[in-house]
């Protein structure tokens, strides 16, 4: 396992990728706000934009989620596009509004869309305005989750980079700490405290907090692992603060799981045989688990559309512990820096590509005919009607799927259209 | 701006979506940010529609602004007709485009596509779904039905267009199969239903009917008018929802159609006035019922609901503004203030002020009503994955009267049960915390979820205070008590009418006696 950890490969670079600038069929940033929202329990997610802003957040779930929201949309109307001095106005007056029918909330988040980029509503000015207006109970930031800046998953990029110059800073002299990024269900973060704390690795913390109150400190002895492979913003924020980031395979999977945990283990000199005995138990329920899955899966192609970046470190997964044939993966960015370990992982023969066309793109699945595709809500029924088995992807990033013990539920995920079709006979 | 936490429409050009879908061989451009393609689940997601809907959208991004936003319009829009080969197709901007003034029609214009081509002009910063939807449609029939219509054949049999069903409507496709069939056995041919099925070239003959049968105004009115004012069309507009208002709806289509209304109204086949009259439904008498959605299907159902049911309406109201005037008349007929808002939140204030019994609402309606422990019934947009059944259940015509009868009483609790409930209701199994006996798996969640339904009355009728001062009157423990017996379902209007009797009377505490002195005071 010592290898774990000498990732950046010279090879990386060289893998062919196509590129593509067509109509894309994926989400744009506001759409994280339907999880940041339940993750930061003291936080509002104010989006400033239109009505298509707030009917893409109650649609994109797929359906409402309608407990009682600690989102909404400032929705623009005509007379805010008459001059920004009203437009600042209008958000004040919307502000005041919102925080007291919820006292509750202590950090508000301005979230930036298509039209207040284009009218250049300048949001990180109205954010200064309003904090100090608020000041000291809320906490106004900002970040933007405009589709014609951001895709899906990259709205929790901008706003983790936003927070990050919330958190106190850590002194030179501060022991090493561990920090996770990225978004991830409580009970996964529960999960991977417990191996951290068999490993003797600590104080972990993880960003975003479950409470806007408890930002850990960040400084150069700070050492970050990422959950997941869409932070590229604030992987360079945080080392920007100083702080080290250990490149790794995502932990997806028993493989990527234990090659994210080895990375820190590394780092914290964890002697080996103590880092095999902790992850031992983990693996091994791991791969049982997946075994189960791969009577499914095995020897089964699974086409990839663009939507989360996850998509080539689910590829990975899916190739080497479930041995299902990669046709193509899809992916709306591709952070060479970031997935360079798992790039090197991905076999040869499988076409990488970025961006979209997305009509271009159905042409090339119908083409290879594969037995599992992976895409956006919008394109999996008219694939099922054509025979094609899918997968939203969406629930890839709403489910617990990282670590050892959700390594089976991850396979699960994409076996389970593939039994359904199997059983049912109309 | 306005502070939206969950919106009734979508944006104008979602409208123009529900018409191209709803349609064959158009294509719609949208000039629009990537982010916007989510509408493309709400047809394929909530509709289960298996395929894509007929939409190419340019999806521009920040480093296109300023340079080439309309070259790649142009790409986009030539592409897509090559692909598609749509016999019409239509071009427009949302929200974000229209900021940057591209010109879609221009473009298109530019480009010379062999096939009409229609601009839509879709102020998304003044107007909502449905009055996209209408634009679109009345925008297509304009442009298309240029043609006056050929002389009749003598002898041949009266024809009508049925008008409004579109992707994404609350159960339009199987209003649409009722309504048909209907008009059939009154020997009335359907010329064309439009715009669902409906061709380009099917627009075309729409002035071929003698008539128009205009099934949902908030989509068709618009283009019925023009057709009237254009052909003459006479346009049927009553809406056949109910039992009565279908057999006006005969009679008014009848009269039209020069045919005898009585053999069809003679062989209705409805279970519905029975059901309602037999004396199992005399517990429905008085029910106070809540009535909010599409101004269409409030209005219609507010009707039924009184006339057909026995209930008491006690509030109606619509969230789209366009049709507030009707929606004011109907419900100074039935003595209540009409709702016109598309503003969630007051429309939970008002439910929770009014604590009825059962509530006929929109998916909007249905959670508010979930969250205030009050039984609900969907009769209208915006629709949820569950307000397409995969089984034939039309709102409309006959059977769906029947089906009206069937969805709403479903929820409440039954005739005799009621009576149980009152008599042992300190009985630890057979209690209104463990819900409508008949609803079996749904109670036992909410008897999970809320093991005390009472004091989710007292925070939410406090809510309420920001909308209007309600003087708060404390409840003595023992008066607490005996109201947490008294039966869920009628629970919320005794605690009204005991906090208004102690106002009355001056009363600062709620005692047993008041209690009972306020139900003697309000029994009628
Ligand atoms: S793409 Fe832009 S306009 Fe569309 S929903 Fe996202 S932020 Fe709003």
């Amino acid at each position: 396992m010592s290898d774990a950890v000498t990732l950046i490969s010279p090879n990386s670079e060289a893998r062919p990728v196509l590129r593509e600038r067509g109509q894309r069929e994926v989400f744009c940033g506001l759409t994280g706000i339907v999880w940041l929202h339940r993750k930061i329990q003291d936080a509002f997610f104010l989006v400033v934009g239109s009505r298509t802003c707030a009917h893409l957040i109650q649609s994109a779930a797929g359906v409402m989620v309608f407990a009682e929201p600690r989102f909404a949309t400032a929705i623009m109307e005509e007379r805010d596009l008459a001059g920004l001095v009203d437009a600042n106005e209008e958000l004040d007056r919307v502000v005041d509004r919102l925080l007291s029918r919820r006292p509750d909330i202590k950090l508000l988040f301005l979230v930036g869309s298509c039209p207040s980029e284009v009218i250049k509503l300048d949001l990180s000015r109205a954010a200064e305005r309003l904090s100090t207006k608020h000041s000291p109970s809320v906490r106004v930031l900002n970040y933007s989750g405009s589709g014609i800046e951001t895709t899906f998953t990259q709205g929790e990029d901008a706003c983790l980079v936003a927070m990050i110059p919330e958190a106190p800073v850590a002194s030179e002299e501060a022991p090493a700490s561990l920090l996770v990024v990225g978004t991830l269900p409580d009970i996964v973060e529960d999960q991977f405290s417990r191996l951290f704390n068999q490993l003797g690795i600590g104080p972990v913390h993880f960003f975003p907090p479950r409470n806007s109150q408890s930002i850990p400190a960040i400084g150069p002895n700070t050492k970050f692992l990422l959950a997941q492979p869409f932070l590229g913003e604030t992987a360079r924020a945080l080392t920007e603060r100083g702080a080290q980031h250990l490149p790794a395979l995502f932990p997806f999977g028993a493989e990527g799981t234990t090659h994210w945990l080895k990375a820190a283990a590394d780092a914290f000199g964890i002697p080996e045989l103590h880092f095999l005995a902790v992850v031992a138990p983990g693996r091994e329920r791991a791969k049982r688990a997946l075994e189960a899955q791969k009577q499914h899966l095995a020897g089964k192609s699974i086409f990839f559309f663009p939507d989360s970046q996850m998509e080539p470190s689910l590829a990975r997964f899916l190739s080497r512990e479930l041995d299902m044939k990669l046709i193509e993966v899809g992916t709306p960015y591709l952070n060479r820096q970031l997935l360079s370990a798992e790039m090197e992982y991905l076999p040869d023969n499988v076409t990488l590509s970025e961006g979209q066309d997305v009509d271009r793109q159905l042409d090339r699945c119908r083409e290879a005919k594969p037995d599992l595709v992976v895409c956006g809500m919008g394109l999996a029924n008219p694939l099922e009607m054509e025979g094609i088995s899918t997968k939203w992807s969406i629930e890839l990033v709403f489910s617990p799927v990282h670590g050892f013990d959700c390594a089976g539920d991850l396979a699960g995920l994409f076996a389970r259209p593939l039994f359904r079709r199997s059983v049912l006979k109309v | 701006m306005q502070l939206t936490v969950w919106t009734y429409e979508g944006p104008p050009h979602v409208g123009a979506m529900r018409i191209a879908t709803a349609m064959k061989g158009v294509h719609f451009v949208l000039h629009a940010p990537q982010g916007d393609t989510y509408a493309d689940l709400l047809f394929t997601m909530i509709e289960r529609r298996g395929a894509r809907p007929p939409v190419t959208y340019t999806t521009f991004q920040a480093r296109d602004l300023g340079t080439d936003t309309a070259e790649i319009f142009k790409t986009a829009a030539r592409d897509a007709f090559e692909r598609f080969d749509p016999d019409l197709m239509l071009v427009g901007a949302s929200c974000t485009a229209e900021l940057i003034q591209d010109d879609p029609g221009g473009l298109a214009r530019a480009l010379n596509l062999p096939v009409p081509t229609i601009t839509l002009e879709l102020p998304s910063y003044q107007k909502k779904e449905n009055w996209g939807a209408a634009e679109t449609f009345y925008q297509i029939v304009r442009g298309l039905a240029t043609e006056a219509p050929a002389p009749k054949a003598e002898g041949a049999k009266p024809s009508c267009n049925i008008l409004g069903a579109t992707a994404l409507g609350f159960r339009h496709r199987d209003d649409v199969i009722e309504i048909t069939r209907l008009l059939n056995q009154m020997g009335i041919e359907i010329n064309v239903a439009a715009p669902m099925g409906a061709t380009a070239d099917d627009i075309r003959r729409l002035p071929q009917a003698d008539f128009n049968v205009v099934l949902y105004p908030e989509i068709a009115d618009t283009a019925a008018r023009w057709l009237e004012r254009q052909y003459g069309q006479k346009a049927v507009r009553t809406i056949p929802m109910g039992f009565q208002a279908t057999c006006e709806f005969v009679r008014e289509v009848a009269a039209l159609a020069g045919v005898d209304p009585e053999p069809v109204l003679a062989q209705h086949g409805s279970h519905m006035p029975w059901w309602s009259r037999s004396v199992d439904s005399n517990y429905l008498t008085g029910k106070r019922v809540f009535v909010f959605g599409d101004a269409t299907h409030a209005m219609a159902a507010a009707r039924v609901a009184k006339e057909e049911l026995g209930f008491e309406v006690v509030g109606l109201g619509c969230y789209n503004r366009e049709f507030a005037r009707d929606v004011r008349a109907c419900a100074a007929e039935l003595g209540v203030e009409a709702l016109i808002t598309d503003d969630y939140l007051l429309v939970e204030e008002t439910i929770a002020a009014l604590q009825p019994e059962l509530v006929l609402g929109t998916q909007m309606e249905r959670h508010i009503a979930k969250r205030l422990g009050v039984p609900c019934a969907v009769i209208s947009a915006p629709v949820h994955v569950q307000d397409f059944p995969a089984r034939y259940a039309p709102v409309m015509g006959f059977e769906g009267a029947n089906v009206l009868f069937d969805t709403w009483v479903h929820p409440l609790v039954m005739g005799l049960e009621e009576h149980l409930l009152t008599m042992f209701r300190e009985d630890f199994e057979f209690n209104d915390a463990a819900g409508p006996s008949h609803l079996g798996g749904h109670a036992k969640v909410e008897a999970a979820a809320q093991p005390a339904p009472e004091p989710e009355f007292v925070p939410m009728a406090a809510q309420a205070t920001t909308q209007e001062t309600i003087t708060v009157v404390n409840w003595s423990p023992e008066a607490s008590k005996e109201l947490s017996k008294i039966p869920f379902f009628v629970r919320g209007k005794a605690k009204r009418n005991t906090e208004r009797y102690a106002v009355e009377q001056g009363l600062e505490t709620i005692s047993i006696e008041a209690l009972y002195d306020a139900k003697s005071h309000f029994a009628r």
